[in-house]
């Protein structure tokens, strides 16, 4: 069982937010544990931090505890959350997936968020299926699982999205397990501590549609990594990233850190938040001139 | 007095730099400018051109007829020889073009012999050129000397200099050698009043830049790339992030996050970039989250005429998206309006929390026309969002509360203990999820019906132009704007004639501060001229009013109409009857 240092249960109150609508035994019931406790050990107020979710059962993660909420589009989540962290990047940014929203509807998205490198962190509720459309394949499915829109079963390949994120040198990349509560909440505190874009692959159980993937079958293949992995070597990353199957790694997989783009982008770097920069029309006026 | 000087070539031939020193010096000097471009989608080669005009009284259009024409090869030549008014000219470097043009109206000056002879630099050919064209006019290179200066001053005197004798040597030849130009240029006088030389591009720009605009996310596309460009270039001067997304999608879903965390935000695209953004247009819709949407219309379908114009987006902005929800759409005929209209939808997009469209095209981002000035005070710059201090006041925040009005306090997330919640689904007044009935009929009537009637008030009604009860009204909207306006202005001498311009179109204007249905009503004729092939204002506007216009004037070639043009047209409206099935209506 899970136990931490004693802390008032107020704070974790304060995180309380409408009753999840998510079938009972669904993954993402512990997931959003995981986090309001992540939330009470890290000490942020829920105004200091802005969920931005798309559409599907991950998409309302936000609903179901108190924060800045921008609840979009599907698989439209990182755009919005990068806008809003590069005009405000003294607000923290969470966006909130599912697999078929972050890899499938959103995949080009991620790609260049990885690239940006802005200061927002990820979670991926990986279910290996759709669940708010009630079981179709998603983009992690496992080849050969029959659903409703696959009667021959899935003919393709599961793409690897560790394996992808460190191809693309994503600056941190870490898998977690929903059954494993002690870990994902370290891992969402060291993903919302990290600067710069933060991915985690969360292994989710959907009881409902999902009846490949259990949640027996990922407790029985999941295992932390070690502390004789080195995140910070980018092959030994690889390896890790590449194993999926019998047995399913957990943890910090690859950390790189790197400078953010609001690091690098001098209208915000070392400056106050564009929101808060003043405007007035006549610092801007002169710009006429040239046209005379 | 009313010149048109053509300058045409392949891209790449420097064309660009000449016609803009000319408008330029032509705008300096204290004449009315008005430059239009036609180029082909393609960096090097194929056929392109300038044209300016300049004139001693206010200009709006292109006419077809030229003046001078600059031939930098060979095909400007064949292409424009029927276009050239009577005495006018065609110079052009028999060296560079391999052809020797006798008789009347030919002027063969060798550009890059006289650029070598001197200043011994063959890269000035084209100051040449510009040279050239002030001798034939007779003008002076006074102006010219103040504008390379100033073009030039970061590379030195050296350069200026060297431009400088490049230009006069031009000059000279010119003088020499026409001894047939008949041109007539008045002399500037010191008191020659100040004007701006602007392009729509630039135009918008600068609204944006005037309204407060602090972020700015697009994909390029022609013709929208300018305006990014241009906001990219301010982001080195002023408080403002500019990102290229990765596609459309992405760049209207930041547009709406920026805008959502607190500042104004912009994107801008063409017709195909849009067709991507369609979705996100309707998720600013449903979080009420404002945000002004950049549309250069280019000729379609799919990727159509890439460099070219067309008035034919009109109807899929008026419809784009799915759900019924209040959208703004403003569609500017000139520069002048394009600063002043950005900065009316940066305004209203924020005081109503709804989607504002700039309905542009190419024709209009490139042209450039001459305005006495433009006065930023003029641009409603307003803070609508409620920001910390006040926010902390409020004993409870509800981003989407109902109102009287149906605008809801707009707050910025993290400014306070308050939380701002919004969301794609329907939601509550708190923005968390709902699906019961009741609470969809009161968004409903709060985001559409409550808000519709109220930014209906703020739309300007169309402009009156010209006699005052016309018998023949032209109807039109956008870039047609300035050539309509030419036309009228010609026509009203001989006939009672006038133009309605619609700038602001969505929502459809009233009819509560100017009866202009009246005015069209009591018309004998009616036209409606548009630069698309199913007269769709036509067809909005009957959808919205009942009024069918009597007769359509269409163009769909790519091409904007010129004056010469548009006035055969209008020659006689009344013996134009329209065929059944002409326009599509
Ligand atoms: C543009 C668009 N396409 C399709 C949908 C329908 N849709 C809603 S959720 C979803 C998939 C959800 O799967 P996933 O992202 O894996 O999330 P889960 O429900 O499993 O948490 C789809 C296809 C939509 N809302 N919007
Ligand atoms: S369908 Fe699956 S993912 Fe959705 S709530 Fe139920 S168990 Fe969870």
């Amino acid at each position: 069982m899970f136990r931490k240092k004693v802390k008032p249960v107020s704070e974790l109150e304060e995180f309380r937010g409408q009753n999840p609508a998510w079938c009972p035994g669904c993954g993402n019931l512990q997931i959003l544990r995981a986090f309001k406790l992540a939330m009470v050990e890290l000490g942020i107020k829920p105004h200091e931090l802005t969920i931005v979710s798309g559409i599907g059962q991950a998409g309302k993660f936000p609903h179901y505890t108190r924060c800045n909420t921008f609840n979009g589009l599907h698989g439209r989540t990182l755009p919005v959350a990068q806008a809003i962290h590069l005009v405000n990047h003294d607000m923290r940014v969470l966006a909130v997936a599912g697999d078929g929203d972050c890899y499938g509807e959103g995949g080009n998205h991620l790609l260049h968020a990885m690239r940006r490198n802005l200061d927002v962190t990820v979670f991926v509720h990986d279910n290996q299926v759709y669940g708010l459309t009630k079981g179709q394949a998603s983009p992690t499915t496992d080849e050969g699982m029959v659903t409703g829109t696959q009667p021959f079963g899935v003919l393709y390949e599961p793409m690897n999205p560790m394996a992808l994120a460190v191809a693309m040198d994503c600056s941190f990349v870490a898998r977690g397990f929903s059954g494993n509560q002690e870990q994902l909440q370290k891992l969402m505190q060291a993903a919302l501590e990290h600067k710069g874009f933060a991915l985690i692959d969360i292994l989710q159980n959907c009881v409902t549609f999902n009846k490949l993937n259990t949640f027996q079958w990922y407790k029985e293949r999941c295992y932390p990594v070690g502390p004789e992995h080195d995140s910070s070597d980018r092959e030994a990353a690889f390896r890790m990233a590449l194993e999926f199957g019998d047995r399913i790694p957990t943890g910090i997989i690859y950390r790189h850190p790197r400078h953010t783009l609001e690091e690098a982008l001098p209208e915000i770097a070392n400056r106050e938040p564009l929101v808060h920069q003043p405007f007035s029309q006549e610092d801007v006026a002169g710009e006429l001139e040239r046209y005379y | 007095m009313d010149y048109s000087i053509m300058i045409g070539g392949q891209a790449g031939q420097g064309l660009q730099t000449i016609g803009s020193v000319l408008a330029k010096l032509f705008s300096r000097s204290g004449f009315h400018v008005f430059t239009h471009q036609d180029y082909m989608s393609r960096i090097r080669g194929g056929h392109n051109f300038y044209q300016v005009r300049f004139s001693d009284h206010p200009l709006s259009s292109s006419r077809s007829l030229v003046d001078i024409l600059i031939a930098l090869d060979k095909t400007t030549v064949e292409e424009h020889r029927d276009s050239m008014a009577p005495g006018g000219f065609i110079v052009y470097d028999p060296d560079t073009v391999k052809e020797d043009y006798e008789g009347e109206g030919f002027l063969g000056v060798p550009f890059r012999k006289i650029a070598m002879d001197a200043a011994g630099n063959r890269l000035m050919e084209n100051t040449v050129a510009v040279g050239a064209a002030l001798g034939m006019l007779g003008m002076g290179l006074k102006t010219l000397d103040e504008l390379l200066t100033e073009t030039f001053a970061r590379k030195g005197r050296e350069v200026v200099d060297q431009n400088l004798v490049a230009a006069k040597a031009g000059a000279d030849f010119a003088r020499e050698n026409c001894g047939d130009c008949r041109f007539a240029v008045p002399g500037t006088t010191a008191t020659a009043p100040r004007r701006m030389l602007l392009d729509g591009t630039a135009a918008v720009g600068l609204g944006a830049l005037m309204s407060g605009c602090r972020f700015y996310a697009a994909y390029p596309m022609t013709p929208s790339t300018g305006v990014m460009n241009f906001m990219a270039d301010q982001s080195r001067k002023h408080s403002l992030v500019v990102e290229q997304a990765e596609d459309e999608i992405a760049a209207i879903n930041m547009a709406i996050g920026a805008s959502f965390a607190g500042v104004r935000s912009m994107t801008g695209t063409a017709g195909g970039g849009f067709a991507l953004m369609v979705e996100g247009l309707s998720l600013a819709a449903m979080t009420e989250t404002p945000v002004v949407i950049f549309v250069g219309q280019r000729p379609a379908p799919a990727t159509g005429f890439p460099t070219r114009t067309e008035q034919g987006d009109l109807l899929n902005l008026a419809h784009a998206s799915h759900g019924e929800f209040p959208r703004i759409v403003l569609a500017p005929g000139s520069p002048e309006q394009a600063f002043y209209l950005t900065g009316k939808a940066f305004d209203l997009a924020e005081k109503y929390q709804v989607p504002a469209f700039i309905l542009s095209d190419q024709y209009l981002a490139d042209t450039e026309w001459t305005l006495d000035g433009l006065d930023p005070g003029k641009i409603n710059y307003q803070d609508y969002r409620v920001r910390a201090g006040d926010l902390e006041k409020m004993e409870i925040y509800r981003r989407h509360a109902y109102t009287e009005t149906g605008i809801s306090p707009l707050a910025e997330p993290g400014a306070s203990r308050h939380l701002v919640v919004t969301d794609s689904d329907e939601h509550d007044e708190d923005g968390h999820l709902v699906e019961d009935a009741e609470t969809r009929n009161r968004m409903v009537d709060k985001r559409l019906l409550r808000k519709l009637p109220l930014i209906r008030d703020e739309i300007s009604p169309p402009l009156l132009h010209g006699a005052e009860n016309p018998e023949t009204v032209v109807c039109g909207w956008g870039s047609t704007y300035g050539v309509m306006k030419e036309a009228v202005d010609q026509l009203s001498e001989s006939a009672s004639i006038a133009m309605l311009h619609f700038s602001e179109i969505l929502p459809f204007p009233g009819t509560k501060v100017f009866d202009y249905l009246e005015v069209l009503r009591s018309a004998k004729n009616t036209v409606c001229v548009e630069n698309n092939a199913t007269s769709q204002f036509a067809r909005l506007m009957r959808a919205e009013t009942g009024f069918e216009f009597g007769s359509h004037v269409n163009r769909y070639d790519g091409r904007p109409f010129l004056l010469d043009e548009l006035l055969e047209e209008l020659g006689n409206p009344s013996a134009d009857v329209p065929e059944e099935g002409e326009a599509g209506v």
